[in-house]
């Protein structure tokens, strides 16, 4: 059986030598449904890896760890500073220091998209988040939801899944409707999955029935946003980023565009651990 | 005098036939996506149990979620006062109802005259109904009739760290990972939603008796789970998913 719910995994690294670099710093984020690890020399990214979490986090790190590295030449002792972070953080065995995921995406997103950035929102695997932060990237409120599934990447993979289309194609295929039709009425995604089947048999195109979920899903994070406030400037992390269906109608709500960035937002946890594991790496050097 | 109550519940439709205030007949069919027909279903084949044509049914009066839908019916009431007239007719003891269905998880306050003084419902989260011991079931490849007398022989009890029936499936998937045995899961998952259905009965502030109906109720496994966490004993009536259609047509023979 097809799984169309699997993003694609993939990793990337620079043609630059390392060997010139005087910082080499890691990040590795061991998030509830993926993983990845982030290389940086010298302040840019050197390489990094977006894994499946699997069921021993310890493993997951090291395995996010080791595909970054692939081809590299670079070893884990070459590294100065390891920062993890993300849901599984305390089991990623080689980190010199964990730091939660909140302070990562607002660091990492601070990188990102540029010290203009106010308002972060992280759509990842299996919660939500609205961080709000300063010039620095320093966090100085949140909100979160953990507790259900509604507005998270677990949730789309459960659609791409009934629906059969590969969830790189569901933001795009949403989007190819005359109407926008009325969002899924019900919350949760076991309910929501039974009214979407409905919906089919009553003879709905799919491009429709994901149009009424990633406008459901959409509304449900700008109720979530609302708690902290949107201020200027505004950015996306995680893996729902990428999902334009989701995006364009959460931006039409809220009326604020979201900036773009060249950067995986997947990587967005891990490249703030290894922005942190930069400052640390430095305070060790000159405290030596 | 015969009527009939008719609950059109989210995954079955249960339809109870009595005569002076007996069941005489009752009959079930899956709601699926064509709900009235199913109730013509359910409803011909109480009809036929009880020997009664359509024709002498004096009274049809519907609930639950899709009551409005509900052939026959000349009015409708809620499954909160379905299901407190049912359980107060059998149990006049009955202090609180709890009603655990397929989507749906209920507490029912009720005071010595079967009036009902307070309630608090659960519609929106699967995380407290049957659709997430259904979820679970899968995720175990253990059949649902199974779950509950599996969950009985554990004597370890482990925490669920997921309230959310999705992310709960993925944890299931990780304790089988983890080699954690099946029994322990199944009592961990009955767990999970019996705690669901205490903060509900919580809410109404539960007295004794307290009687448990609804689907659900068939599950031996919840059914341990609950009464650990509510620190009672609860009362079972037989056939306890037709509570509702029974309360439904006992409103019937009363207009």
């Amino acid at each position: 059986m097809a799984e169309y719910w699997r993003w694609k995994e993939h990793r990337w690294h620079d043609d630059r030598d390392w060997r010139d670099g005087e910082l080499i710093t890691g990040g590795v984020d061991v998030g509830s449904v993926s993983s990845q690890a982030v290389i940086m020399v010298d302040g840019e990214i050197y390489a990094f890896s977006s894994q499946r979490t699997g069921s021993d986090s310890p493993e997951s790190a090291r395995k996010a760890l080791d595909w970054a590295l692939e081809d590299t030449g670079l070893t884990l002792d070459d590294i100065g500073f390891v920062v993890g972070t993300g849901y599984g953080r305390v089991n990623v065995p080689f980190s010199n220091k964990a730091i939660t995921e909140i302070a990562c995406h607002a660091r990492g997103a601070n990188f990102m998209y540029g010290p203009s950035v106010r308002t972060v929102l992280d759509m990842g695997g299996q919660d939500c988040k609205v961080i709000r932060c300063d010039e620095r990237g320093k966090v100085s409120a949140f909100v979160m939801n953990d507790k259900c599934a509604a507005g998270t990447g677990r949730g789309m993979e459960v659609f791409a899944d009934l629906l059969a289309i590969p969830i790189e194609d569901v933001g795009e295929l949403s989007l190819q409707v005359e109407e926008e039709p009325p969002p899924v009425s019900c919350t949760c995604v076991v309910f929501a999955k039974s009214e979407a089947t409905a919906l089919l048999r009553e003879g709905w195109p799919k491009s429709k029935v994901l149009a009424a979920y990633c406008s459901a899903m959409a509304h449900r994070v700008v109720t979530l946003l609302e708690q902290v406030g949107v201020e200027k400037e505004f950015a996306i992390t995680g893996g729902i980023a990428k999902n334009v269906g989701v995006v364009n109608r959460l931006e039409d709500e809220i009326g604020v565009k979201a900036l773009p960035t060249e950067i995986d937002t997947q990587i967005a946890g891990a490249l703030g651990g290894a922005l942190f594991a930069q400052n640390l790496l430095k305070k060790k050097l000159s405290a030596a | 005098m015969i009527t009939a109550g008719i609950d059109m519940g989210a995954k079955t439709i249960k339809v109870v036939v009595l005569r002076d205030g007996d069941i005489v007949g009752k009959g079930a069919a899956v709601a699926g996506f064509e709900s009235r027909d199913a109730a013509e279903q359910a409803y011909s084949a109480a009809l036929e149990e009880a020997g009664i044509s359509q024709d002498e049914v004096e009274g049809v009066v519907a609930t639950g979620a899709g009551r409005g839908h509900a052939p026959h019916s000349v009015r409708d009431i809620s499954e909160v006062a379905s299901d407190a007239r049912g359980v107060h007719k059998l149990y006049p003891g009955a202090r609180t109802v709890i009603d655990v269905g397929a989507e749906e998880g209920r507490a029912v306050r009720c005071n010595e005259e079967g009036k009902v003084v307070d309630f608090a419902l659960n519609e929106k989260c699967a995380a407290g109904a049957g659709a997430f011991t259904e979820a679970m079931s899968r995720a175990l490849e253990v059949e649902i009739e199974a779950l509950g007398s599996m969950s009985l022989n554990s004597n370890n009890a482990i925490p669920m760290n997921a309230q959310c029936a999705v992310f709960a499936e993925s944890e299931v998937v990780s304790l089988l990972h983890a080699k954690t045995p099946k029994e322990d899961i199944a009592r961990a998952v009955h767990d999970a939603i019996a705690s669901r259905i205490v903060s509900l009965a919580r809410k109404v502030g539960f007295e004794p008796d307290v009687v448990l109906i609804g689907g659900v109720a068939h599950n031996v496994g919840f059914v341990d789970s609950l009464e650990r966490a509510l620190e009672c004993k609860v009362i079972i009536p037989d056939d306890p998913e037709y509570i509702g259609a029974y309360g439904a047509a006992l409103a019937a023979a009363e207009n």
